[in-house]
């Protein structure tokens, strides 16, 4: 008798997400199965990767990493339009980092311009962050959601103390939205429970439950996205339906595996390579979990997750 | 937990004034706020109605359907009713329950309706000797309606034993002996056989003031068994079937958990 793999039925579904315009629209989410288990039921799309940039010249990000971006990376339209045209990106991710306190301060009037120059050049779709600094994010994302109005953009992230400010922003310029709590599933939850209350529509909502870098905490990112996941699918649960976002780059390219030259640490083999791997392989571990967009830095380690994808789905 | 909200019954006087006049505002009104507080089915009680029973059904199922997307439980002992109710029910959101038989000879005929009109079906565990001493004679007369269940086509997965529910004021004993049976009853069967109760009857003749609190406490104990389905009360109910959901870990917690349904 031929083997029958015994299958999972699932009574939820996560909601697909479309951004960008026109025939750059990407779409991500959808599926009711866990992740990668499309033999048990529907995975429509596959989870999206978008490159991150920001709007002031990436002198804190690790040099193995900055290298790939060095003749651009001091403009962030350059930066995008680069990605867009040579690197063939889905979707780009503008941290509007130079925003916060400690950084270049910047006002956000500059954010805005910001990102209304980037997207005058590209025609991707736009997912802009601020800098996570709750108090400044809120008059920042503000500005920044007026300069993206009708664009179908991504902005974010909302948190527990500045949420209010920016659903009314997001509703009101047309905007998808990110909801993020720091590693605490209940909280991510609650969040998304008190943003729909507001009237913000469930279906443009993307969860983000933290991230953290392989070695660094990531099972409990791994947990915490499993279960929410498990929520979604296993009951049924609507609050835990948005897709979820993994902005690991960011937490990937700062810790010491990616960070330590190969003078200092000749036996961990070259740098640069470890560097990619260590992000690839933090990013495998979220797929896994269950995100269905990411964002990340290094170019080799995002090719090297979109052949994974292909060989999975 | 499935909430069949019990507030459409001809023993209330204002529900049954509405059903002599065929009303439909207070009928629709009952319906909309039962729904709206988390009730998955609505019962359609109109009692034993022996003259015009057919067309009062059918204009219960009517009114209720018009306005609220649920399906209903028929619930009386006229079978002419409940088949009337069954021919117009809108199956488009959910399959009806009829309420109910029992294995008493004169209520198989409903088991022939379900099979009939593919509906499912509550087995009261009560036959012609009165009323069942003790948990294991509930089991005993659940195990002879689903014999007769399968013999009629009735798949089990689409009967709802309900062990009856007495009066705590009257019956005391029968409170525990009504939890145990929930527990058998799910182990007549493999997927478990689901459950129903008739709630409220626990604190019926109970002063006012103790009903809510008789009925939640009971329902609190009756979902730790794995009751499957409970005729109540949808606004006074929801908090204890979202509290123990929680607790049982069938829904995520989030300090919001009561406001959502």
């Amino acid at each position: 008798m031929a083997f029958v793999p015994p299958k999972e039925t699932y009574s939820g579904k996560v909601y697909s997400v479309t951004i960008g315009t026109a025939s750059k629209e990407v779409t991500f989410g959808g599926e009711n199965v866990l992740p990668f288990h499309s033999f048990e039921g529907l995975t429509p799309n596959s989870p999206i990767i978008a490159y991150e940039i920001q709007d002031v010249p990436p002198t804190d990000w690790p040099e193995n990493v900055q290298k790939p971006y060095k003749d651009v990376s001091n403009d962030p339209v350059s930066w995008a339009k680069f990605c867009q045209e040579t690197l063939k990106a889905r979707a780009i991710a503008l941290r509007l980092i130079g925003t916060h306190p400690d950084r270049e301060n910047r006002s956000p009037e500059d954010a805005a311009k910001t990102v209304r120059d980037v997207l005058s050049v590209i025609d991707m779709p736009l997912i802009i962050l601020g800098s996570n600094h709750a108090e400044k994010d809120a008059s920042v994302l503000v500005a920044a959601a007026e300069a993206a109005k009708d664009k179908n953009c991504i902005i974010g992230k909302a948190q527990e103390a500045n949420y209010k400010t920016i659903i009314a922003a997001a509703m009101a310029n047309n905007l998808k939205l990110i909801a993020m709590s720091e590693l605490d599933i209940n909280l991510a939850k609650q969040l998304n429970i008190l943003i729909t209350q507001m009237g913000f529509d469930k279906e443009r909502l993307i969860t983000d439950p933290m991230c953290s870098a392989l070695g660094y905490g990531l099972e409990y990112t791994y947990s915490v996205m499993e279960r929410i996941r498990l929520a979604a699918l296993t009951q049924n649960d609507m609050t835990m339906q948005p897709p979820m976002i993994g902005d690991l780059g960011m937490y990937v390219w700062k810790v010491k595996e990616t960070q330590a030259g190969e003078t200092d640490m000749p036996q961990w083999g070259s740098a640069e390579e470890r560097g990619i791997i260590w992000e690839a392989v933090t990013a495998t571990a979220l797929l896994l979990a269950g995100v269905e967009l990411l964002i990340m830095r290094h170019p080799k380690a995002i090719n090297a997750l979109e052949q994974v994808m292909e060989e999975l789905i | 937990m499935l909430i069949i909200g019990e507030k459409l019954s001809i023993i209330a006087r204002r529900v049954r004034e509405a059903m002599m006049k065929r009303d439909k505002g207070p009928i629709q009104e009952i319906a909309v706020s039962q729904w709206k507080a988390g009730a998955g089915m609505i019962d359609a009680n109109i009692g034993p109605a022996e003259d015009g029973g057919e067309e009062l059904m059918q204009w219960m199922v009517t009114t209720i359907q018009e306005v609220v997307p649920l399906p209903l439980c028929l619930d009386t002992t006229n079978y002419g009713a409940i088949e009337a109710g069954l021919k117009i029910h809108n199956n488009q959101w959910g399959r009806p329950l009829i309420n109910s038989t029992s294995n008493d000879p004169e209520r198989f005929a409903m088991l022939e309706l379900a099979a009939k009109y593919n509906s499912k079906i509550i087995g009261l565990t009560v036959g012609k000797g009165g009323l069942p001493a003790d948990a294991e004679e509930r089991a005993a007369i659940a195990a002879e309606i689903m014999a007769r269940a399968a013999e009629y086509g009735v798949p089990l997965e689409d009967l709802y034993l309900d062990p009856l529910v007495l009066q705590i004021a009257t019956s005391q004993d029968h409170a525990l002996k009504v939890i145990k049976a929930i527990k058998m009853f799910q182990e007549l069967n493999d997927p478990p056989m689901k459950t129903v109760v008739g709630l409220s009857n626990v604190s019926n003749g109970c002063p006012k003031h103790l009903r809510p609190i008789l009925n939640n406490f009971y329902l609190s104990l009756l979902m730790y068994e794995g009751l499957t389905a409970a005729i109540a009360d949808p606004h006074e109910a929801a908090p204890t079937v979202k509290t123990i959901d929680v607790i049982l870990g069938r829904t995520l917690y989030a300090h919001s958990y009561l406001e959502i349904s």
